[in-house]
């Protein structure tokens, strides 16, 4: 444990805020919170867009930008500049101030999202009480911000889109918040710091205390997992900006800055929620291993959730989009009931003692239900191998 | 009165008065979910975390986009013409809705302890008590919203099947 490196963030506003008039102390505190998450997250955002090309062109068998710098890991300098300097199109038609509004209160609830991550030891904006809450509270308003980007634009396939997107979210959130549930009933808090504390601790070298596993918090963090995909609007779950469909969703009417806006907003909240799946079932910033302790607390939150999103550009990379009949059905027939058999999992978990025979017992419900539902939903139909026309 | 409040109830009555006199459906639901903010941020002011928090995670999370939803899943024509009746009866039964809460209000026993609901460790009072104290009331809620979708899913289904 090295904790000089750990707490080097920590130290450096504590010495800041030492140094700063009386009367600043508050202001420059909160300020030296903020500044980082606006900074750190937006240039996460522009590596990720790099990554994300180059991993989805090498799964496409292509190259991928390679041309702005050193690999092409300048391309985000310059699409930055690009949607900075054109045009900004407002339709005619369009309820200018909520068209202008839209853009600016999903970035807005995508950093509040952040509020509540702890991205290292003593590393959380806020320590909540209700921190988990304040999370869903936060995407929830997105939600809202969607609705008003597609219905401002007075265009049928921005209405479209946003119709669709606000469908999919409140599908999609209730068995996020319930998965999410079965770990804050363990963990006996809402705050997401004592959640990331409860985990702490290893046997051996293996982090035990990780709710991921367990029975029902491996089964949780897939379902998880699988609701964040469709709550940030992405590939498999992308229908909100199907381009074969409705042209770009419920962006299609914007350009330049306000474009990139929408981009940033939706990228922030992929990170934001990936975070909240780190906290909720990767131990927070712990270390996976703990002889590995001694690399700071932020690198490995940052490790965690580069790994994630390289998971989310795999499967965008991978799986063909749904149509929306199967979303729905997929959410509140296979989703909602999995979810809750993983809080009774959960339940049962808390009160039987450790063993074998507890992983068991608590793997049982949730391996039941998850034959019966999927033989039922399949309806009889057999999965064969698939013939090509003239792919093969 | 701090000056968090005076700025917070200024956003939530001039929310609600636009929500109340805007011309578009679409804008008043967006002004009321200004106006739902307000009142979680009023909340979040006193103390009160969780009830904040969830103030927007209902409101503006489902009532607003139920609200929006239902708008623009009915109504084609957005103009209508208030009547002076229905001018009259809102404000009867507006003025209904306010006597009674002021009553309740007035004759709770907030008022003469203050410092009785001071929030210590709010999130796990309301835990112990919805738990303990007010489990039946929960049980019953629980099982009434749940006959509610139960219905609600019933009623869409015979529709489906009419069409047939």
């Amino acid at each position: 444990m090295t904790p000089a490196v750990d707490q080097i963030f920590v130290n450096i506003k504590h010495w800041a805020v030492f140094h700063s008039p009386a009367a600043m102390r508050p202001a420059v505190s909160v300020l030296l919170s903020i500044v980082p998450i606006l900074a750190v997250f937006p240039g996460l955002f522009a590596v990720t867009t790099v990554l994300e090309r180059k991993g989805l062109a090498r799964m496409q068998n292509r190259y991928g930008p390679n041309r702005v710098g050193p690999f092409g890991f300048l391309q985000p300098l310059a699409d930055g500049l690009k949607s900075l300097t054109k045009e900004d199109i407002v339709p005619t038609g369009a309820d200018r101030l909520t068209h202008f509004l839209a853009p600016l209160l999903l970035v807005m609830t995508a950093f509040l999202e952040y509020a509540v991550i702890p991205i290292g030891r003593n590393m959380t904006v806020a320590n909540l009480d209700a921190g988990v809450v304040l999370f869903f509270a936060a995407s929830a308003a997105m939600e809202l911000s969607i609705f008003m980007a597609g219905w401002s634009s007075r265009n049928k396939y921005s209405m479209l889109g946003a119709m669709r997107a606000v469908a999919q979210m409140i599908s999609y959130e209730a068995p996020l918040i319930l998965s999410s549930i079965a770990v804050v009933m363990t963990a006996g808090s809402l705050s997401t710091v004592t959640i990331v504390e409860k985990q702490a601790g290893y046997w051996g070298v293996w982090p035990y205390h990780w709710y991921v596993f367990t029975p029902w918090g491996l089964a949780g963090f897939i379902l998880f997992m699988i609701c964040a995909t469709a709550e940030s609007n992405r590939s498999p779950f992308d229908l909100p900006e199907g381009e074969s469909e409705i042209i770009a969703g419920y962006f299609t009417e914007y350009s330049g800055f306000k474009f990139a806006l929408f981009f940033l907003g939706e990228y922030l909240g992929m990170f934001a929620i990936s975070g909240l799946a780190i906290t909720l079932f990767l131990g927070g910033w712990a270390a996976p291993l703990s002889f590995l302790t001694f690399i700071p607390s932020w690198i490995w939150f940052f490790a965690k959730l580069l790994a994630l999103i390289a998971v989310f550009i795999w499967v965008r990379g991978t799986l063909p989009r749904l149509r929306m009949d199967q979303l729905m059905n997929f959410a509140w027939k296979f989703m909602l009931p999995m979810t809750l058999v993983v809080i009774l999992s959960a339940g049962i978990w808390r009160f039987l003692p450790q063993g074998v025979a507890r992983w068991l017992i608590c793997a049982v419900p949730i391996a039941i239900l998850y034959i019966l539902l999927g033989r039922s939903l399949m309806g009889g139909r057999k999965l064969e191998k698939r013939t090509y026309r003239f792919a093969e | 009165m701090s000056v968090p409040f005076l700025i917070l109830a200024a956003i939530t009555i001039a929310a609600a008065v636009a929500a109340m006199t805007l011309r578009k459906l679409v804008h008043c639901a967006l002004a009321l979910a200004v106006c739902l903010v307000g009142l979680a941020g009023l909340y979040l002011d006193l103390g009160a975390e969780f009830v904040g928090l969830a103030q927007v995670l209902v409101y503006v999370g489902a009532v607003v986009i139920l609200i929006v939803f239902a708008i623009l899943l009915t109504r084609s024509d957005e103009h209508q013409s208030h009547g002076s009746s229905r001018i009259l009866s809102g404000v009867a039964v507006s003025a209904c809705v306010f006597g009674v809460l002021a009553w309740a209000v007035v004759t709770s026993g907030t008022k003469e302890s203050p410092n009785a609901m001071l929030p210590q460790g709010a999130m796990k009072q309301i835990g112990v008590a919805l738990m303990q104290r007010y489990v039946l009331p929960l049980e019953i809620v629980g099982l009434l919203l749940t006959a509610a979708l139960i219905g609600a899913v019933v009623i869409a289904m015979e529709e489906k099947q009419n069409t047939k």
